[in-house]
């Protein structure tokens, strides 16, 4: 089913800002298109997704139909002690997945 | 002669305001794109109503896109990202999807660096437009324009 590709260094110095990438697999169906016989197909998107580290929020991002099929999405952090990435991606029809990435800060 | 033109006149005004008539109704029917009017409110409803300054953002998109299917996008603020003074969100909008939005991503001091790539989705050639939100309240912007050769399939039958 549904999967996550994360992408965190595994080590860092203190003070380093690090680039974390995220990738889920999803359809990320638009609610725009129609079947052959004229039927909406129902909109099925991931509408947010949220990183945290060691329990408090780091990122958020609201995604919309206009995000393409398996959103890709990196962005940046500081690396201030060791501790657990934890990503959350939550969407429609009861969609709702997590992964985790540790850190060793030096 | 004098019969005959009236009658043609009266033709063509009642064709016209029955294709007006005709022509009303679907246009309120079908969200196919977002207008420039839609694009403003959906500005609005994020900045609500403050001035948006242009500068400091940086949207980097291909000017030639081949297939809007995935479409890489990168926008990157240059602003320090210090605990009293940092970028607090970048929106990003399009004038031609059926949506105005793109994304809404929110950071903070400890981002260290403004910046966020992602893979969109373009239903036609348009206007991007990118809004960073500071933590002093202030709004900077920047919008760059893209062809799309082959377009997001939107309408496409399934």
């Amino acid at each position: 089913m549904a999967s996550a590709l994360i992408n965190v260094p595994a080590k860092a110095k203190r003070g380093d800002i690090i680039e974390i990438k995220t990738l889920m697999s999803h359809i990320m169906e638009t609610g725009y298109r129609h079947t052959a016989a004229g039927e909406v197909v129902p909109r099925d998107i991931i509408t947010s997704f949220t990183c945290r580290f060691n329990g408090s929020e780091i990122f958020r991002a609201d995604l919309f139909p206009a995000i393409a099929a398996n959103p890709f999405i990196t962005f940046f952090t500081t690396a201030t002690e060791s501790g657990k990435f934890e990503f959350e991606w939550i969407g429609d029809q009861g969609f709702s997945e997590t992964a985790s990435a540790s850190i060793t800060v030096e | 002669m004098q019969q005959q033109d009236s009658t043609r006149r009266q033709f063509l005004g009642l064709a016209g305001g029955a294709a007006v008539l005709a022509a009303v109704p679907i246009v309120t029917t079908r969200p196919a794109e977002a207008t420039p009017a839609e694009l403003a409110s959906a500005i609005r409803n994020v900045t609500g109503g403050a001035a948006v300054k242009a500068g400091k953002v940086k949207l980097d998109v291909p000017p030639l896109v081949e297939n809007g299917n995935t479409v890489p996008l990168m926008v990157s603020v240059n602003h320090p990202m210090a605990p009293e003074d940092h970028v607090r969100s970048i929106h990003i909008f399009n004038e031609k999807n059926p949506q105005p939005n793109i994304g809404n991503f929110y950071l903070g001091p400890h981002s260290g660096r403004a910046q966020v790539s992602t893979r969109i989705r373009l239903a036609d050639s348009q206007k991007i437009v990118a809004i960073a939100r500071l933590s002093d309240g202030s709004f900077w912007s920047t919008s760059v324009e893209v062809v799309v050769t082959l377009a997001a399939c939107t309408d496409e039958v399934i």
